[in-house]
């Protein structure tokens, strides 16, 4: 009797010790965001303010601002939205519904988990050697666009999957089984009750996109640039102009980079200015995948 | 044994296959009109696996493959054949699960999604169409006021009966039940099999079940399967009563099963 409550005390104390090293182990990944969160804060505000986003990059570094980097941003994520949504979501939709299991679908899923381990700036090069001199699509924010597209769509794909395999398959029989075609159920059924997690997917991919710098560094994004991309709206008619796409950008990222390797501190504190910008950006963007998320979530119950 | 001018479908010989599983062995099986017909038997003897049958669902997965026919009557034409598509022969032969499995939409879509996919979009067709079909399914009184509610604040016999609604909406000429109560407790299960009875005034049943105590209530003909083969088939009174095979006897006197 005493010996088992010997075993039974040292097995608890075990568990204890563990209790400890894993409460340490996630304080140092929370305690380390906070700390960077806190550094960015302190040494960044000061600069944040209207000016700052309304001016150019320019030698002064209180007259510097990140107008140019946050439209920029802006527009390149347009672009990798607007091209990898469709793409992404057709492509999960046919993986899922569509596909016969044979050697060739079990091909293109093994590439397709194996291209969101990429090397980011991989797609660069890739989007460098297609788009900019193949294509011939210039050093512009189409190109940037286009090669966070590529590099996102692995997420895309693999978000639109789990969703569409959340949906139970009785749903599906019960479509069938009133003489639905495929499509009428995959329009009726699947995408509706997939949507909060395809979106979910869709704004990770993004919020991880505007990070990016690598690729976009590799296809030619400037460092230092001081005027806006072509207006979308015009004065005459048809009043919509795409000329934009083929204008050279930059974008927050780079910016950051181009200010944090300058000597003078002052550049410093725009750095830190606009990583809060930044951070705050994907912030939000998270927040947003997070309320679709639970709304998805209390709409439908399986 | 059904009267040729009486047969609304008929299976002759039919072989399944399931991958290399023969599922079902040279079944020949009646379905007399407006008549209720049970199926019944041991877990795996392949009953809702013959029931899929009608209605092509084995079609939705690879590796499956008919042998022989069921003949759908008056026309005479084959079911399984492969110049038959399975969706003509699902508009016209429905189905309601084991497991309730309403869409995650309004009462109202769920009823009327089989007209949409059939491109009815007149709301006045619609409404209508709901009407009946929830009264069909003995629903209406209870839902009628509350129809743009999700389809999940119904209890589980209301979404069954919500499930035969939508299966009623288009009109089938056959309504196959795959263990429709089995997750019921006994009072939606009465009130299902009122409606079952109820049903077969305008349409043609086809029940699988585990309860067959269920079958004897409901059905006029019951067929007793194992292993894949139709043991026996003939009317249900006779089936509990005197059965003429000893396996049939030995299973509705509990000796296994």
């Amino acid at each position: 009797m005493e010996d088992i409550k010997k075993r039974i005390s040292i097995s608890k104390y075990r568990d204890h010790i563990f209790a400890i090293v894993g409460l340490l182990s996630s304080f140092v990944g929370l305690v380390l965001l906070f700390t960077l969160f806190v550094d960015l804060f302190i040494d960044g505000s000061p600069r944040l303010s209207y000016k700052f986003f309304t001016s150019f990059p320019s030698r002064f570094p209180e007259e510097a601002g990140i107008l140019s980097a946050w439209v920029g941003t802006t527009l390149v994520m347009v672009v990798t939205a607007i091209s990898v949504v469709p793409l992404g979501v057709a492509a999960g939709i046919y993986l899922e519904e569509y596909a016969r299991k044979n050697w060739f679908t079990n091909i293109i899923e093994i590439n397709i988990a194996n291209l969101a381990g990429v090397p980011s700036i991989t797609y660069g090069l890739l989007a460098l050697g297609l788009f900019v001199y193949f294509f011939r699509l210039g050093e512009s924010i189409l190109t940037g666009g286009l090669a966070l597209a590529l590099l996102i769509l692995p997420i895309v794909i693999m978000a639109t999957r789990e969703a569409i395999r959340a949906i139970p398959n009785s749903i599906r029989e019960a479509s069938y089984a009133l003489g639905s075609t495929k499509w009428q159920t995959v329009q009726w059924h699947i995408i509706p009750y997939s949507i909060g997690g395809i979106l979910t997917g869709i704004i990770i991919g993004l919020s991880r996109a505007i990070g990016e710098t690598a690729p976009l560094i590799t296809v030619g994004a400037l460092t230092f640039i001081a005027f806006l991309p072509s207006s979308p709206i015009t004065s005459d008619f048809p009043f919509l102009s795409f000329k934009w796409l083929f204008d050279p950008f930059t974008v927050m990222p780079i910016q950051v980079f181009n200010w944090v390797s300058r000597p003078q501190a002052g550049f410093h504190v725009n750095a830190a200015a606009t990583g809060i910008v930044l951070l705050i950006m994907t912030l939000i963007m998270n927040a947003i995948a997070i309320y679709i998320r639970y709304k998805a979530r209390k709409k439908i119950k399986w | 044994m059904v009267e040729k001018s009486r047969l609304k479908s008929e299976s002759k010989n039919l072989n399944f296959y399931y991958g290399n599983v023969h599922a079902l062995k040279n079944v020949n099986m009646p379905i007399e009109l407006n008549k209720v017909t049970a199926l019944i038997g041991p877990s795996g003897c392949g009953k809702t696996t013959l029931l899929r049958c009608f209605n092509r669902m084995h079609d939705l997965y690879p590796h499956n493959r008919y042998e022989g026919e069921i003949l759908l009557y008056p026309e005479n034409i084959n079911i399984l054949s492969s110049a038959v598509d399975p969706i003509e022969i699902r508009m016209r032969i429905s189905m309601v699960f084991q497991k309730p499995n309403p869409f995650p939409k309004s009462l109202y879509e769920n009823v009327a999604y089989g007209l949409r996919v059939r491109g009815v979009n007149k709301k006045q067709v619609l409404d209508e169409k709901v009407e009946k079909s929830l009264r069909g399914a003995a629903l209406w009184d209870e839902v009628k006021d509350r129809l743009n509610n999700s389809a999940f604040d119904l209890s589980g016999g209301q979404q069954q009966r919500l499930c035969i609604a939508r299966a009623l909406a288009t009109d089938p000429e056959i309504l196959l039940f795959d263990e429709p109560t089995s997750a019921l407790d006994p009072i939606a299960t009465s009130k299902i099999e009122e409606l079952v009875i109820e049903l077969k005034k305008k349409l043609t049943i086809l029940i699988v079940t585990h309860n067959m105590q269920q079958a004897a209530r409901i059905s006029d003909w019951t067929g007793f399967m194992m292993l894949g083969e139709l043991i026996e088939f003939d009317k249900t009174e006779k089936i509990f009563t005197a059965p003429s095979e000893k396996l049939t006897e030995d299973y509705i006197t509990g000796r296994f099963g």
